[in-house]
C-alpha cells in the first residue's frame, strides 16, 4: 500500500494563497501585476467591443455594418472564396469528402491507444495522396476535371502543404542517408544540395519555381504554375526534412546496423526493415515542426499569383463594396492558421511525450 | 582496404556520370528555351539605365542610373532592415524570454500567449497586418505628429533632419565608412585571442585612425557638411530624410516574429542550466531577477548563441518578404522590377542566390570558428 507518497498535496485554500503571493508577494511583483491588469483593461474590452459588441455578422451587405465595429458580414458572404477559391460550387462536395477523409486518417494515424494506428499511417502516406488528389482534380469515374488554377482558399493551403510533405519526406530521407554515406562524393553532393536550399529565402525559391523551372524542361513542355511551385517547394523543404530526419538517423545506436549485418541483411533490407522505421518514428516531432512551418509558408503563394486563403482575402478587399476591411480579413486568416497550427503542435508534443515519457518539459 | 577503395570509386564514378548526364540535359534544355525566347545569358543589362526609381535609398539613385546601381541600392536596403530587425528582435526576444520565466503568473502567461500567437501565425500575414495598421493609424501629412522640432510622423513615413554631404561624389563617404567598419572588424578578428584590454585598445586605436582618415579624405576632396530639416511644402516634405512606412512595417514585422522564436530559445537555454544554480542563487539570498541576471543567463548564453545566429540568418532571409509590401530590398528590386523589365530571369535569380549563399557561408564559417573556440576552452 502506498500511504506515504510524499508531502500532502496543497488544498484549494493553500493554492489560492500561493497564487495571491505570486501576484502580490513582493513590491516588484505587485507593480508588475498592476501594470498587466491595466494593460488588459485597456486592450481587452476595446477589442471585445470592436469584434463582438459592435461587430456585425448577419446582414445582406456592407450597409448592415456599424461604424467602429468589425464587419464580419464581409467574411460570411465571401466565405466560399476564402475556403475553396474558384472551385465550381456544385463540385465542392469532392473537396469536403477529401478533407474529411484527411482529418479521419490523421486522427487514426496519430491518436494514441487506437487500434487502427498502423493502418492509418500506411493509408495516409501511400493511399490518400493519390486518392485525395484524384478526387479533387477529377478526370476519372465521370468526375469533371477541375484545373489546379481554380483551386484556392484554405483548400489550396492544405493541398499544397500535404503534397509538399508527402514529397519532401521521402526525398529528405534519401538526402539524409546520402549525407551520412561513407562515400565522399555522395556526401558532398548531398551536403551541397541541402545547404544550397537552406541558404535560399522562400520567396526566392517561389520565384525560381515560376521563372527558372520552366526553362529547365525540354522546349514545348509548358508546366502549369501549380506544378512548378509544388516542385520548387518539395525540393526546398526536402532539405529541411533531411536535417530533421538526420537527427533521427544519428540517434540509432550502431548496434542496430551491426545486428543487421550479422543477420546477413543487405543495405536496402537493413534500411527498410530495421533502420528507417526507427529513425522516422524518432524524427516525427521534428518532421511535424517542419510541416507546421511549411503550412504557414503556404500563405506566401499570394506573392506568385496563387490565391490561397490570404490571397483570397486580399482579392476580396479590392472589391469596392468591401474596401478597408483588410483587418477583419487578416484577423480571420490569423485565427484559422492559429487553430490549425496549434492543433498540429499539440499533436507533435503528444507524439514527443509518447516516444520519451521520461523527458521533463521544463516549467 | 584496397579492394574496398576500388569498389567505392566505381560507385562514385556511376554517381558522377549520372550527375553529368542530368546536368547536360538540363543545360541543353535551358539553352534551347532561351533561344526560343530570343534571350541570352549575359550580365551586360546591368549597365543599362534602369528606368525606374527606388522609393527609399541610402545612396544617390535616379531612374537614369544603371540596373547594377539599383541592385546595390536594394542590397543596402536589405542590410539596413535586417540589421535594424536583428538588434530589435534580440532585445525584444530576451525581454520576452525573461518574462516567460517570471514567477508572476500574469506576466508569464501573457508572455506565453504573445509568443504562441506570433509563432502560430504566418509571418507574411503579420507583416501585412502591421503595414495596414501603420497606414490606417497614421495621420495625413498636414496633420503629422510632431514629437520633436523637425521630426514629423505621418502616413508617408517618419521625417527626420539629416546631415547632407555636398560633394561631387557621395560615394567617398560611403567608402570611408565601409573602410572604417572593415578595419574595426579586422582588428577584432586579429585580436580574437588577445586579452580583453589589448583588444579594446587596438580596436579603439584603429577606429580613431579610420575615422580620422575618413574625415581628412572627405575634407581633402572638398566635401562640406550641412544639416537639412524637413519642411512641409505644398503636399510633401522637402529636405531631411524620409523613413518610409514600408521600412517601419517590415522592421516591426521581422522583429516581432523573430523575437518570439528568440524568446523560446532564451527560455529553453535558461531552463537547461542545472537547477542547482537557481537554488544556489536563492540560498545566497538573490532575488529571482538577480539570480537570472547574474547566475543563470550568463551560463545560458553559450547555449543560446548558435541557434540565435541562425535566427539572425532567418531574419535576413525573411527580409525578402519586403516584396509583399513593396519595400525596395534586393528581392523587390532585382527579382521583381528588374526581372520584369528585362526578362533576364536566370541572371537576376543568380545574383540574389549568390548573395544569400555568400551570407550563409560567411555566417557558417564564423559559427564554426566560434564553436571550436568554445569547445577548446571547455564548457563555461
Amino acid at each position: 500500500m502506498s500511504d506515504a507518497t510524499g508531502p500532502p498535496r496543497p488544498g484549494l485554500q493553500d493554492r489560492l494563497v500561493d497564487f495571491g503571493k505570486a501576484l502580490f508577494g513582493s513590491p516588484l511583483n505587485a507593480a508588475i501585476t498592476l501594470v498587466m491588469l491595466l494593460l488588459f483593461m485597456a486592450v481587452v474590452p476595446a477589442f471585445y467591443r470592436w469584434a463582438v459588441g459592435l461587430g456585425v455578422l448577419w446582414g445582406p451587405d456592407r450597409k448592415a455594418c456599424v461604424e467602429g465595429g468589425a464587419c464580419w458580414v464581409f467574411l460570411r458572404i465571401r466565405i466560399y472564396d476564402l475556403m475553396y477559391g474558384s472551385y465550381p460550387p456544385n463540385q465542392i462536395w469532392r473537396v469536403n469528402v477529401a478533407g474529411a477523409l484527411l482529418v479521419l486518417l490523421m486522427l487514426g494515424a496519430f491518436l494514441r491507444f487506437n487500434p487502427w494506428r498502423n493502418a492509418g499511417v500506411v493509408l495516409l502516406a501511400l493511399v490518400y495522396p493519390i486518392l485525395g488528389l484524384g478526387l479533387i482534380s477529377g478526370g476519372f469515374l465521370g468526375l469533371p476535371v477541375v484545373e489546379a488554377r481554380n483551386w484556392g482558399g484554405l483548400m489550396l493551403n492544405i493541398v499544397i502543404a500535404f503534397i509538399v510533405v508527402v514529397g519532401a519526406v521521402p526525398l529528405g530521407l534519401l538526402l539524409a542517408e546520402a549525407r551520412r554515406a561513407k562515400d565522399g562524393v555522395l556526401r558532398t553532393l548531398a551536403t551541397g544540395f541541402i545547404e544550397l536550399w537552406r541558404a535560399a529565402p522562400l520567396v526566392t525559391v517561389l520565384f525560381m519555381g515560376i521563372y527558372i523551372l520552366p526553362l529547365l524542361l525540354p522546349p514545348g513542355f509548358e508546366p502549369n504554375k501549380f506544378a512548378s511551385i509544388a516542385t520548387a517547394l518539395v525540393l526546398f523543404n526536402s532539405a529541411y526534412m533531411a536535417e530533421a530526419i538526420r537527427g533521427g538517423l544519428q540517434a540509432i545506436p550502431a548496434g542496430q546496423f551491426q545486428a543487421a549485418d550479422a543477420l546477413g541483411f543487405n543495405y536496402l533490407q537493413a534500411r527498410l526493415l530495421i533502420i528507417w522505421p526507427q529513425a522516422l518514428r524518432m524524427s516525427v516531432p521534428s518532421i511535424v515542426n517542419t510541416a507546421i512551418d511549411l503550412f504557414k509558408d503556404t500563405s506566401l503563394l499570394v506573392i506568385v499569383g496563387l490565391f490561397d486563403m490570404l490571397g483570397a482575402v486580399q482579392q476580396a478587399v479590392k472589391d469596392p463594396q468591401w474596401l478597408g476591411l483588410a483587418i477583419e480579413g487578416y484577423v480571420f486568416v490569423a485565427a484559422v492558421f492559429f487553430v490549425i497550427c496549434a492543433l498540429l503542435s499539440v499533436m507533435s508534443k503528444s507524439i514527443e511525450r509518447e516516444l520519451d515519457p521520461a523527458r521533463r518539459n521544463g516549467r | 582496404m584496397q579492394r574496398l577503395r576500388g569498389a567505392l570509386t566505381a560507385r562514385q564514378g556511376v554517381v558522377l556520370l549520372i550527375l553529368a548526364v542530368v546536368t547536360a540535359f538540363l543545360i541543353s534544355n535551358v539553352a534551347a528555351n532561351l533561344q526560343r525566347r530570343g534571350l541570352g545569358v549575359s550580365f551586360e543589362f546591368l549597365a543599362r539605365p534602369a528606368g525606374f526609381d527606388v522609393p527609399f535609398k541610402l545612396i544617390e539613385f535616379s531612374s537614369r542610373d544603371s540596373y547594377g546601381r539599383a541592385a546595390l541600392a536594394g542590397l543596402l536596403n536589405t542590410i539596413l532592415v535586417s540589421s535594424l530587425a536583428v538588434v530589435t528582435a534580440t532585445i525584444l526576444g530576451f525581454l520576452l524570454g525573461t518574462f516567460m520565466l517570471s514567477p508572476n503568473p500574469l506576466l508569464r502567461r501573457s508572455a506565453f500567449g504573445v509568443v504562441e500567437t506570433v509563432k502560430n501565425t504566418p509571418q507574411v500575414l503579420q507583416l501585412l497586418f502591421w503595414y495596414v495598421l501603420i497606414l490606417n493609424g497614421l495621420p495625413s501629412a498636414r496633420e503629422s505628429y510632431r514629437p520633436f522640432e523637425g521630426v514629423f510622423l505621418n502616413v508617408r513615413g517618419l521625417f527626420l533632419p539629416s546631415f547632407q554631404v555636398t560633394t561631387a561624389d557621395g560615394q567617398t563617404w560611403l567608402a570611408s565608412i565601409c573602410l572604417a567598419v572593415l578595419l574595426l572588424a579586422l582588428a577584432l578578428i586579429a585580436t580574437w585571442r588577445a586579452p580583453q584590454g589589448v583588444q579594446k585598445r587596438a580596436s579603439a586605436a584603429l577606429l580613431v585612425a579610420a575615422g580620422g582618415a575618413a574625415l581628412a579624405f572627405g575634407r581633402y576632396s572638398g566635401a562640406t557638411l550641412s544639416t537639412s530639416v524637413p519642411e512641409l511644402r505644398g503636399f510633401n516634405f522637402q529636405g531631411g530624410v524620409q523613413i518610409v512606412p514600408e521600412l517601419i512595417a517590415l522592421w516591426i514585422g521581422l522583429a516581432v516574429y523573430a523575437s518570439s522564436f528568440i524568446a523560446d530559445l532564451v527560455r529553453g537555454a535558461v531552463l537547461a542550466v542545472p537547477r542547482g544554480q537557481e537554488e544556489a542563487g536563492n540560498a545566497l539570498g538573490l532575488t529571482h531577477w538577480q539570480s537570472l541576471r547574474l547566475v543563470r543567463l550568463p551560463q545560458a548564453l553559450q547555449i543560446i548563441v548558435p541557434p540565435l545566429v541562425s535566427q539572425y540568418l532567418n531574419i535576413t532571409k525573411s527580409s525578402t518578404l519586403g516584396i509583399a509590401i513593396a519595400y525596395p530590398e534586393i528581392m523587390t528590386v532585382v527579382g521583381g522590377t528588374t526581372l520584369n523589365q528585362t526578362g533576364h530571369a536566370i541572371e537576376c535569380m543568380l545574383v540574389i542566390m549568390l548573395l544569400f549563399i555568400a551570407l550563409n557561408l560567411a555566417v557558417s564559417l564564423v559559427m564554426n570558428r566560434y564553436n571550436r573556440a568554445i569547445a577548446s576552452r571547455g564548457a563555461a
